[in-house]
């Protein structure tokens, strides 16, 4: 380019001559997506965030300045994570990497952030060490931002629904902690160990299980022996197999929790229907207008893509509308000025008012939660349709199961 | 209680492994083929099953044999494509073809898989179960098709002892794993054998997993351990031995069934894997092998 100047210059004042001012103006801003192409989670990331980009676009950017969305499909592995993310960042030239719902790949990425001083925002994990790491470093890691729930704020908010449905509406007293052995279920069994007693709920055993397993026949038996009311899952790597032999077993007691496969509207078809009566937390579902903006983005996205986001798409839709927001402000995307930005984001989403923690909380750009922000659904399987039964105000039916359930 | 439980889940799990194993072996005694896409031809019969249940809305026995369909379809072409070019190219060595043809089978299996984690994402699929409801037998509730699927494994089992030991067709197949040069002085063409064999091989792998998909359900990361346990099972029983991989696929289904019952279900594989190191040690011919 320094070589030859004339060309450029020739082209650009060409260009001038024939575009509008707006759309004239430097080079566009890059956001690169690294996610899983062939995980029912990850596959809602690239699309719903192009979503995002394009709907900026067609009203002309961010200060004149278009919207690119670079795709890297990262296979699931944390080693590729790391090579999309350099690539991403020293040749294509991103501004801003939205980033994986795995943990591990996300923690892996995160000192990439910090290296290559490039932003990053997860749509979709959950472990609390990402925030963690950002407390315990700040000037170092700044440059991560978690744009989903930690997973001690999703214990918590299992929590709050369970009091209301399990505890207060069906008289349970005792449950079971079952969760796959991965990093974003260490912190959120923690928070189910804390919380569940509170709540009135005893936890009578505590089931950690490898996400290769295949075969839950000896988990589900041992959890029967013990007569809980109810199981409280953490699940997301594995969800058809736990849950259609849940179904074949005809395991008498209710499934309450993280189910993360489930949030998605392909998971009645996955399991052949065995998913019914089964309940998750989740942050938004079909039909449930948690803010004005979450029913449109589900109609177009389905629309354009012909089936429904999974809960990282609405978050990946999201954080584009965020990063353009703080580009916005910042009237830059240099990263440092991009962070301060970012950090004073106050944006109503498809999930619910996004602001995130400020420094010195001990999850610092961790997304604020209660009243006012982030609330969380919790939704139940019926009759193939996800209906939300909590919270009350956003609730379209009740908590019912199929028939081999056993509730007082 | 617990007892019969893991006999139970021991002898469903260990039939379909003997299922599976037993293709493989056969295609092995009959053509010295080790077929490393295995565990993908299963999981692709499976997930074709649940694919026409599911999306198509077929019933239950219509998405078995339309899975069934598909699976020996892609047996077929997979020997088409990796085996028989490789077995009549005068370019690759006589003594090289045994592992060119292993490599081919094994890059066969992942480009399946990878299709389907590309078509049909990598989460779990389940295959629409052929018998509903649940058995309670001795105060064990176990799931109907549990027992439907090791009375189809040995249905099919039956069956290939049936035309492997009194049929013209299966006299033929079964020389052939004895002495193939003999079989092509007695006028029989060999590709044609190796045809029906890998014909066969595709039954036997579909049912397999069209099972496995039923009982546990099946996803592209199933391919690889798939892949494993027919060949740890099949070097465990002795390579190219049917019984003893029928034996030895039920050591392993009980081995792992106890694990995961008695220890904890995090170790299930782990005992079977030991007695393979142990049996590779003080009987490298497998335990029931010829050489």
């Amino acid at each position: 380019m320094l070589r030859h100047p004339l060309p450029t210059l020739l082209t650009s004042a060409c260009l001038a001559a024939l575009l509008p001012h707006a759309a004239l103006a430097a080079d566009p801003i890059k956001i690169g997506v690294i996610a899983e192409a062939q995980a029912v989670a990850g596959s809602s990331i690239a699309p719903a965030a192009q979503l995002a980009a394009d709907e900026i676009n067609a009203k002309g950017g961010v200060n004149g300045r278009k919207i690119e969305v670079v795709v890297y499909d990262n296979h699931s592995s944390a080693a590729e994570s790391v090579r999309a993310f350099q690539r991403a960042v020293n040749e294509d030239k991103v501004n801003a990497v939205i980033a994986s719902y795995i943990s591990e790949v996300v923690l892996a990425l995160e000192p990439w952030a910090a290296r290559l001083k490039t932003v990053m925002i997860t749509p979709g994990a959950a472990s609390d060490v990402i925030t963690q790491n950002i407390a315990k470093d700040y000037e170092h890691n700044k440059y991560t931002f978690h744009g989903y729930l930690t997973s001690s704020a999703l214990a918590g908010l299992v929590c709050d629904a369970g009091k209301d449905l399990l505890v207060d509406g069906s008289k349970m007293k005792s449950a079971v902690i079952v969760s796959e052995d991965a990093a974003w279920t260490t912190p959120l069994d923690a928070g189910y160990e804390q919380c569940l007693p509170k709540i009135g709920l005893k936890v009578l055993d505590h089931i950690r299980f490898s996400p290769d397993t295949t075969d839950f026949t000896p988990i589900f038996n041992k959890i029967e022996g013990e007569k809980p009311d109810v199981m409280i899952t953490g699940i997301s790597h594995v969800g058809t197999q736990p849950t259609v032999q849940w179904k074949s077993q005809q395991v008498p007691i209710a499934m309450f929790g993280i189910s993360s496969q489930a949030t998605n509207s392909t998971f009645w078809k996955d399991t052949n229907g065995a998913t019914d009566g089964v309940l998750y937390q989740a942050v938004s579902g079909p039909g449930v207008a948690v803010t004005a903006k979450t029913l449109p983005f589900v109609d177009a996205f389905q629309k354009k893509y012909g089936n429904l986001p999974s809960y990282a798409g609405y978050t990946a839709y999201d954080d584009v509308y965020i990063i353009a927001d703080a580009a916005r402000r910042a009237g830059s995307t240099d990263s440092d000025k991009l962070v301060d930005a970012m950090e004073k984001t106050d944006y109503v989403g498809t999930i619910g008012r996004v602001a995130f923690k400020p420094k010195g909380d001990p999850n610092v750009h961790g997304l604020k939660t209660g009243n006012g922000y982030i609330t969380g659904l919790m939704l139940q399987w019926q009759d193939g349709k996800q209906v939300n039964v909590w919270p009350k105000n956003l609730a379209s039916g009740k908590m019912k199961f199929p028939a081999f359930i056993k509730v007082q | 209680m617990l007892a019969w439980q893991i006999l139970i889940d021991g002898f469903a799990i260990g039939s379909l492994y003997a299922l599976g194993a037993t293709g493989f072996t056969l295609i092995f005694g009959v053509s010295g083929v080790l077929n490393l896409s295995h565990g993908a031809i299963m999981v692709a019969a499976a997930v074709a099953a649940w694919a026409l249940a599911g999306l198509a809305g077929a019933g239950p026995w219509a998405a078995a044999l339309g899975g069934i369909a598909i699976g020996v379809a892609l047996a077929t072409l997979t020997y088409f494509v990796t085996v028989r070019p490789i077995q009549r190219s005068p370019r690759v060595a006589e003594a090289e073809k045994e592992i060119f043809i292993l490599t081919a089978t094994l890059l066969w299996g992942i480009i399946i898989s990878e299709a389907i984690a590309y078509l049909f994402t990598n989460n779990a699929k389940t295959v629409l179960p052929i018998v509903e409801g649940v058995v309670g037998w001795f105060g064990v509730r176990t799931p109907a098709n549990e027992y439907f699927t090791a009375a189809v494994c040995w249905i099919a089992i039956g069956l290939l002892w049936l035309l492997v030991n009194r049929t013209r067709h299966g006299k033929a197949l079964l020389a052939a794993s004895m002495n193939p040069r003999g079989v092509t002085l007695l006028g029989i063409e060999l590709s044609r054998i190796h045809l029906a064999v890998w014909l066969i091989y595709g039954v036997l792998a579909s049912v397999a997993g069209i099972l496995l998909g039923m009982f546990l359900g099946v996803s592209s990361y199933s391919v690889g351990p798939l892949t494993a346990s027919a060949f740890s099972i099949v070097v465990l029983g002795g390579l190219g031995s049917v019984s003893g991989s029928l034996i030895a696929a039920y050591v392993v289904g009980y081995l792992e069934t106890a694990t995961a019952y008695l220890i904890s279900p995090a170790y299930r594989t782990i005992p079977a894997l030991l007695l393979l190191v142990v049996v590779m040690y003080l009987r490298p011919q497998g335990l029931f092998g010829r050489r």
